[in-house]
């Protein structure tokens, strides 16, 4: 039991790994249909990566130690966080060493570390996206934790694992949820620097939050930051489909269940893929001084989720 | 449908109506805010037509229906006309202190939860819960009241005071006696006219749309106070 769990986490974390990249190009062909252009297809982010992987990687000879190891850091924190996030099964070793607190601070060390390389080099694009990127998770986290907090009072836990359970076996329609599903959709377009927040496709120089950050990577580096950027989406897209939707996902570590698993969180992450091609094709970006009201929203629909949870569901 | 999934339809419904209170109060523009305050009539109307349905109340479908025409036609319809008459449609009032305003609201919100607890606890209905919200829409119409100097704005926080307090009666009570409930509707229509017909005659004088330069005189200048 316990080895098979072991192999199943890994087996999840490589999941994570290998499908990322398909996801980002699923999101991208769809977006590019809608758009009536034919796109390139849904295996162009992983081709990107590979291709990057073998070029010569060179750094700026201003750079420090800081700038060459931020890529290795903000990978393996990236991944750390999305092997905690249950994508196949709940009850898997990976999913108990932590609970979704630490996969905030991960993803808050990876962002800590490329801030710093964004300002290492001493560009002016870098600092400016490094401030940015600090600016929008500033304002980011406290909506997410506030709609974390909001499933942990009624899981009575803050293991995913847990919450999952938990929606599993006494799956209600709840106001709470709703807004915390709400806050937490908003804050994922957010953190995974997505249209209205950040355009991922641009190299407009007045626009853009993580591209600047990265701008002076190449080769293999730059190949890892990307890959991150696109673990990054998946483990956000596992996280609102799994907690929200939790139906399919294998409870019991055998390989029928598995598979059964890993249907249902294929089609759910292609359903919300697909979402969210729409919604960037029908908005716009805004401007960057608007972020504040539009995650202050996110913040304000999970602080109404936590007090309708006290009010309406606690003396129910 | 099942009393369970009816039960928590409604729990959803009345959490939405908050938001609707918040929606009102955060908006810059008019025509945002009239558009929450008719979603909001419209929640309260569909909260209504639920627990008439799962109480077996047939008077309530008739506040149900007079609560949807009211709220959330009749009077944003009067609204908009007035807000496009007076060219309004695109003046902006940014709130003075946006973050401090929700704040006070959320404080508000929780205000009203405590206020509410001891009735919460004696009362056997199974929509007790939604008093404490109910309350809160009241004191957020207050607030919005007090911290927006728009006219128009202003009488928006009156309308939705009265959303809340129609939630109050419907959720604790079963609704009100439906001679009261059609007084109060009528009284809140004469509002609605009234202030209409008081904001187009001194929307004709000039500058009306901020209400802090009404309590002071036309003789006086600014330099004066």
């Amino acid at each position: 039991m316990n080895t098979a769990g072991i192999a199943f986490s890994v087996l999840q974390g490589l999941a994570y790994v290998l499908l990322a990249p398909l996801l980002l190009g699923w999101v991208g062909k769809v977006k590019a249909t809608l758009q009536n252009r034919r796109g390139a297809g849904v295996l162009q982010p992983a081709r990107n990566v590979y291709k990057l992987l073998g070029k010569e990687t060179r750094v700026a000879h201003t750079a420090s130690p800081l700038f060459r190891i931020t890529p290795y850091v903000v990978f393996v924190a990236t991944l750390l966080a999305a092997a905690i996030v249950p994508l196949l099964a709940t009850n898997l070793p990976s999913a108990a060493v932590a609970d979704i607190i630490v996969v905030a601070g991960l993803l808050g060390l990876a962002r800590f570390f490329l801030a710093l390389a964004g300002m290492d080099v001493g560009t002016a694009f870098g600092g400016m996206g490094a401030s940015r990127e600090m600016m929008v998770s500033s304002f980011a986290e406290p909506a997410l934790l506030m709609a974390v907090f909001t499933l942990a009072w009624s899981a009575h836990s803050t293991n995913l694992a847990g919450i999952i359970d938990h929606q599993l076996s006494d799956a209600r329609l709840l106001p709470s949820m709703l807004f915390a599903l709400a806050s937490l959709v908003l804050v994922a377009v957010a953190e995974t620097g997505r249209i209205p927040v950040d355009n991922p496709s641009t190299h407009l120089e007045l626009t853009m939050i993580h591209e600047a950050m990265i701008l002076e990577y190449s080769g293999r580096h730059l190949a890892l930051l990307e890959w991150a950027a696109q673990i990054r989406l998946m483990l956000y897209g596992a996280l609102i489909a799994n907690i929200f939707f939790p139906w399919g996902i294998a409870t019991r570590p055998s390989l029928l269940a598995l598979a059964m698993g890993m249907a249902a969180i294929v089609g759910k992450l292609l359903i919300l893929g697909a979402g969210l091609a729409l919604s960037e094709t029908v908005a716009a970006k805004m401007r960057f001084f608007k972020t504040p009201i539009f995650l202050s929203l996110a913040f304000l629909l999970a602080l109404i989720g936590l007090l309708s949870h006290v009010i309406l569901e606690s003396g129910g | 449908m099942s009393g369970e999934v009816i039960q928590s339809l409604i729990l959803i419904l009345a959490a939405l109506v908050l938001f609707a209170s918040f929606v009102q109060i955060s908006r810059e523009r008019l025509l945002p805010a009239i558009h929450a305050f008719a979603w909001q009539g419209a929640l309260v109307a569909v909260v209504t037509g639920l627990i008439a349905a799962t109480g077996h109340v047939p008077g309530l479908y008739f506040s149900a229906a007079l609560t949807f025409l009211l709220k959330a036609l009749l009077i944003p319809w009067l609204l908009h006309r007035l807000v496009r008459h007076l060219k309004l449609a695109r003046h902006r009032e940014p709130l003075g202190h946006p973050i401090l305003t929700v704040v006070l609201a959320v404080a508000l919100v929780i205000f009203s939860y405590w206020l509410v607890l001891p009735i919460v606890a004696h009362s056997l209905s199974s929509t007790r819960n939604i008093l404490a919200i109910s309350l809160a829409v009241v004191l957020l119409g207050l607030l919005m009241m007090v911290v927006r100097s728009q006219a128009v704005a202003q009488v928006l926080g009156f309308m939705s005071m009265e959303n809340g307090l129609f939630l109050a009666a419907v959720s604790a009570t079963q609704g009100m006696p439906l001679v009261v409930e059609l007084g109060v509707a009528f009284d809140v229509m004469v509002a609605a006219v009234l202030f209409g017909v008081f904001f187009l005659e001194l929307g004709e004088g000039g500058e009306l749309h901020n209400v802090d330069r009404l309590n002071r005189l036309d003789e006086t200048r600014d330099g004066d106070l």
